[in-house]
């Protein structure tokens, strides 16, 4: 109980706590999608006041994780152009591609920056007329109306010189793929807070119904990975399989409609590969016909041969909640934040970072089945 | 990088037609500038969630300084200072 008084509510996290101890009579293994739901966890200790019979298994919406070696590597190929600026997410500098990262193509002279926002990439090619901005567009659906928004926001304004390098990923499908698996041990997800403030509740119905899987939308906070771990268990010990939604105060179920018709006017649904896992069908959004001259792949003519994963990373195995960063041979050892073998290593909200900055006094886990 | 922060609007700094609006935005004391298309509905004084420069739906004043409070104690406000500035 080392970091209860950090709490925003103490008393509210120990009513949860004493509740989920209460109900929970079986063993159940749960997943959070959320990388930012794994880190608060983590960092706050969660995950040793739960009973033993519950495991938290992390899955995979880090959009740093699953970005694959081969997408990467474009970014890479793009920065070295001389006449090209390229954009990015901070995490992403330090991603392993096959051969080297962004930071160090930029110690070599490449223009890499790290912006907060696509807006201010829409910008910098506003400003810098003899240059291509490029902008590497990572994320799940909570960040890719912002990237779509840079698009529209050039065609409206006039930007000729601005295109994306598109790795956007979509939860939904890769909740099937994780439940498909023949080896799945999820009972439960924790589906995404910020992905459903954009999505809405609706895609997740038909994966509870299949999978006869409980999804609680659930948002990042101690309190309310709390109440989401409850409201999962309550579910599992009924037998219930339904989709509920603990974070009200900002998801409808609808959705932020606005967002999803921006989504809808630039993107187009495609097959994407997830670093880790593999191509999921359907799983991305690409740029459709209409926006393509802002798409890098179709304007700077894009066709790298397909990279290599690092075999030694286990992350696939991890995000599809097969195993536990603890219990890779690598982890602390050949792969730590200064040199990570893998990306769940690169960003804190990566399950293997995470567990380095704030578990790592913790044991091996045991394996999960 | 996912985190979506609530943001007091503080006025509106562009509007180039009906929807696509662009505000300035105080968190807990560092401004950005927003961009207001998703949340038409949002006014000056409203908190709205902010994700990458985008306002992606409105939050109640009370819901939004608890938050803030929480990212507070986790650190997790300096994601807004652009690490250009900071480290790179
Ligand atoms: S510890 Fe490193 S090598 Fe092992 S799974 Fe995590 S990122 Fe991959």
């Amino acid at each position: 109980m080392k970091y209860l008084s950090e709490y925003r509510d103490p008393a509210l996290v120990e009513d949860y706590l004493k509740q989920i101890h209460q109900v929970t009579t079986k063993p159940w293994t749960l997943m959070e999608i959320c990388g930012g739901q794994t880190h608060s966890l983590v960092k706050n200790g969660i995950l040793d006041m739960l009973p033993e019979k519950i495991t938290m298994v992390h899955g995979p919406g880090c959009p740093v994780c699953v970005t694959p070696i081969s997408i990467i590597d474009e970014a890479i190929y793009l920065a070295k152009q001389p006449n090209i600026i390229l954009c990015s997410f901070g995490d992403m500098l330090r991603v392993p591609g096959s051969k080297e990262n962004l930071l160090e193509v930029k110690a070599m002279g490449a223009d890499v920056r790290i912006l907060y926002s696509p807006l201010e990439a829409v910008q910098l090619a506003k400003e810098n007329p003899d240059k291509e901005v490029v902008f590497f567009a990572v994320g799940f659906e909570t960040t890719a109306p912002a990237n779509a928004l840079s698009i529209v926001q050039a065609a409206q304004t006039g930007v000729k010189n601005y295109s994306i390098l598109a790795s956007h990923v979509l939860v939904p499908p890769a909740m099937e793929a994780i439940l498909g698996d023949p080896d799945n041990l999820i009972d439960g997800f924790l589906a995404a807070g910020h992905v459903c403030t954009i999505m809405g509740m609706e895609e997740y119905y038909p994966i509870a119904e299949k999978y006869k899987c409980p999804v609680v939308i659930t948002g990042f906070e101690p309190v309310d990975l709390l109440q989401g771990i409850l409201m999962t268990v309550q579910q599992l010990e009924k037998g219930e399989y339904k989709v509920e939604n603990q974070y009200t105060r900002y998801v409808q179920r609808e959705g932020n409609k606005l967002a999803k018709a921006t989504l809808e006017k630039v993107f187009e649904v495609s097959d994407r590969t997830w670093r880790g896992i593999g191509k999921i069908p359907m799983s991305g959004y690409e740029v459709n016909e209409k926006y393509k001259r802002y798409n890098s792949r179709i304007k700077f003519n894009l066709d790298l041969p397909a990279a290599e994963e690092n075999k030694e990373c286990i992350s696939g195995a991890i995000m599809k909640g097969l195993k536990k960063p603890l219990q890779c041979p690598n982890f602390g050892k050949a792969c730590r934040p200064e040199h990570p073998l893998g990306a769940p290593m690169v960003s804190s909200e990566g399950a293997c970072a995470a567990y380095y900055h704030y578990a790592s006094d913790q044991k091996p886990a045991e394996a999960l089945s | 990088m996912c985190l979506a922060i609530p943001g007091k609007l503080l006025s509106i700094t562009a509007q180039l037609d009906d929807t696509f609006r662009q505000g300035k935005v105080s968190f807990g004391g560092i401004c950005k500038e927003v961009n207001l298309s998703m949340v038409p509905e949002a006014q000056i004084g409203d908190y709205v969630l902010v994700h990458v420069g985008v306002a992606i739906g409105r939050v109640d004043e009370a819901e939004a300084m608890q938050t803030f409070e929480y990212l507070k104690q986790m650190g997790e406000m300096e994601e807004l200072n652009t690490p250009e500035n900071k480290n790179q």
